[in-house]
């Protein structure tokens, strides 16, 4: 971790409520440790240093802990990214039915390649692996949503409505 | 379109998922849901339960196809431990999205096995470990097992049977692997996603070091409608190895591609021209995977085969998870390979060299062919390379990349020597300095064949 300062995050009445009910449900207090990362998601909307060290706090789990666990796994949203996550599934089913032109349209329209962030923040574009839709495919989920049968044509609409 | 050649055979799973409201308890009620739970535990023992689904012959729906009734036998009876039942909807092999359905359009029907299934192995936790991507499932889930414990179906007194369960929706984060029913173990107890050697098999030690039952949401559903119409019923719907209602997922190059109820072992032919309205622009067929990624692929020739374990077995494949993935005559294969093994090399957890190693260097290897480098040797490098890596490793996903690889190359060996040769022309060998495929390195039979391919081009 850098050298500036991390700011010290507390979780909201509410959340903290529900970490309580949620340890009730489990013998001990790591196995809620995934729940309680999405639960930092969701009240700060990504998770950073600073959720990390609260969240490692809150299950008496060390940060060095909490990092190599969230670090395996690839649906958290994390520091950096856009407003928008769009991921795109990659998989065979989504490719037998033209998702690297997907792929390919949203690159041009925003200017940046898979894993990478548009300047103004708004969008990350993420290539993902089969997102169990493969009969609407292709697919991209965008945040919690599931956008189906993907047509080109309907990507610019798409990012228009997105930008407000 | 094709008319839809419906049989006569009744939808059980999936009757009313396209009906208004059938998610909710008021729906699943009043078409005799949870009836079949409450007859069970009131009359039933445990063990009883346990005999009648393996005299059922249910067979795990989630990829193995192990019989459920003989797993369930394997939790100790005499333990002081907590025993856990784990619903695995991961769902996360690829061409695979028939949980999906069920957890979004009638999840009682879930909640309502799970509660036979942990009342059978006498468990009194149960935890659904669904994939973080199906955010509209967890939240039906979740609304289902609410209203659940509202109306005292889950709880204290389960359907006022004096049978305590408690069960409670777990979001994974993204990884294939958590698939895997240690791996989702390991997930589940707030680690990474690493899978375990067995034995010991979770059964005995499982979940936190108990015995723990993983089962997939389709075949807890199914257990279901084992207690509802009986298990004859049951065993009357396709072969007596593994009969039942089974749900498949039809993706790739047709008309209509999506998740289909049908009888097990119905022909694959009819299932992609009646139900999924055949290969779509009037195409021909090249190749089915019939059941998910991890399976080994079938030529057109071999798709006349019946759908069910030991039909699939027969032809060196399985039935895996259900995906059905089709694809044209247009369909380069070596493109679809690069694309499953490229998926592998990304999900290898990385424990064991073979998966770690092995995956990579055949997404390379694969890589390079597709991209013009390919050497005539990588051919038989991939099919060593494959065999080397199956069965030496914790969990089988090594295996589920060397199936597919080994029967890809096999199968459509000329396609893999057409692009080898097209990229021949400007890549150099780099300790001959001529072209990469030999002249005369091909059997005359291959170079004719090689040619046509070019040919057409
Ligand atoms: C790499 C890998 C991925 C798997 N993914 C899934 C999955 O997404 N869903 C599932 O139900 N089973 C999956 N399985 C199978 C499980 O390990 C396990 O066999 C299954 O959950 C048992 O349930 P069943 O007997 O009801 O089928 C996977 C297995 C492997 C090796
Ligand atoms: S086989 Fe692959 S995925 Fe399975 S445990 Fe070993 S490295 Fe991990
Ligand atoms: S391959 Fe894209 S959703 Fe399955």
């Amino acid at each position: 971790m850098s050298g500036t300062p991390i700011e010290i995050k507390l979780f909201s009445k509410k959340a903290r409520e529900f970490i309580e009910w949620l340890l009730g449900r489990y013998p001990n207090k790591q196995a809620a440790l995934l729940p309680v990362l999405r639960l930092a998601e969701e009240e700060f909307g990504n998770i950073d240093d600073s959720s990390v060290m609260l969240v490692a706090d809150t299950l008496d789990l060390s940060p060095g802990y909490v990092w190599g666990v969230l670090t395996f796994y690839t649906h958290y949203r994390r520091e950096g990214d856009g407003k928008y996550l769009l991921q795109v599934c990659s998989t065979l089913p989504c490719a037998l039915r033209g998702c690297d032109k997907v792929q390919r349209r949203l690159e041009e329209k925003l200017g940046i390649k898979a894993g990478e962030t548009t300047g103004d923040g708004l969008f990350t574009l993420k290539k993902v692996e089969c997102l169990g839709s493969c009969d609407t495919a292709p697919v991209m989920q965008v945040n919690e949503k599931y956008h189906e049968n993907l047509d080109v044509e309907d990507l610019d609409e798409l990012l228009e409505t997105l930008r407000g | 379109m094709a008319e839809i050649k419906q049989e006569k055979f009744e939808k059980v799973l999936t009757k009313y998922v396209d009906e208004d409201g059938s998610a909710t308890l008021e729906f699943y009620r009043g078409h005799g849901g949870y009836e079949a739970a409450e007859r069970v535990l009131k009359e039933m023992k445990p063990g009883e339960v346990i005999e009648a689904v393996k005299e059922s012959t249910l067979r795990g729906r989630g990829g193995a196809g192990f019989p459920c009734g003989v797993k369930w036998s394997f939790v100790p009876k005499e333990t002081d431990k907590p025993k856990y039942l784990v619903v695995n909807a991961d769902e996360s092999e690829p061409g695979t999205f028939k949980d999906r359905v069920l957890m979004e359009r009638d999840p009682h029907q879930l909640i309502e096995g799970s509660i036979i299934s942990a009342y059978a192995i006498e468990s009194h936790v149960c935890y659904i470990y669904i994939r973080g991507e199906y955010y509209d499932a967890f939240l039906t889930m979740q609304k289902a097992i609410d209203e659940a414990y509202e109306a005292g179906i889950l709880g204290e007194n389960v359907l006022g049977t004096g049978f305590r369960l408690d069960m409670t929706m777990h979001r994974g984060a993204g990884a294939y692997i958590c698939g895997e029913e240690t791996g989702l173990l390991s997930s589940l107890e707030g680690k990474r996603g690493l899978p375990k050697i067995k034995p010991p098999f979770p059964a005995v030690e499982g979940l936190f070091g108990c015995p723990t039952v993983v089962n997939n949401v389709e075949t807890l559903s199914c257990v279901t409608h084992i207690f509802d119409r009986g298990v004859d019923w049951f065993k009357s719907i396709g072969p007596p190895e593994g009969p039942g209602p089974k749900l498949l997922c039809v993706s790739g190059h047709v008309e209509r591609p999506g998740t289909y109820e049908v009888p097990m072992g119905i022909n694959l032919l009819d299932l992609v021209n009646d139900y999924a309205g055949g290969v779509w622009k009037k195409r021909k067929l090249k190749a089915i995977i019939p059941g998910g990624t991890s399976a080994k692929i079938l030529t057109a020739e071999e798709c006349d085969v019946g759908m069910d374990y030991e039909s699939l077995a027969a032809k060196d494949t399985m039935l895996g998870s259900g995906g059905v993935i089709v694809m044209d005559e247009k369909t380069n294969m070596v493109n679809a390979l690069y694309n499953i093994l490229r998926f592998y090399a990304h999900e290898s957890c990385g424990q064991c060299t073979p998966c770690r190693e092995g995956t990579g260097w055949l997404a390379k290897i694969c890589g390079r062919i597709l991209h013009g480098t390919g050497r005539m040797e990588d051919l038989d490098l991939m099919i060593d390379l494959a065999q080397k890596m199956c069965g030496r490793t914790i969990c089988v996903l090594a295996d589920a990349a060397a199936f597919p690889c080994e029967s890809i190359v096999r199968k459509f060996r000329l396609e893999f020597y057409a692009k080898i040769n097209a990229g021949a022309g400007h890549e150099r060998d780099i300790h001959t300095g001529g072209p990469l495929v030999q002249p005369g390195a091909l059997s005359a039979h291959n170079q004719e064949r090689l040619d046509e391919l070019r040919g057409g081009h």
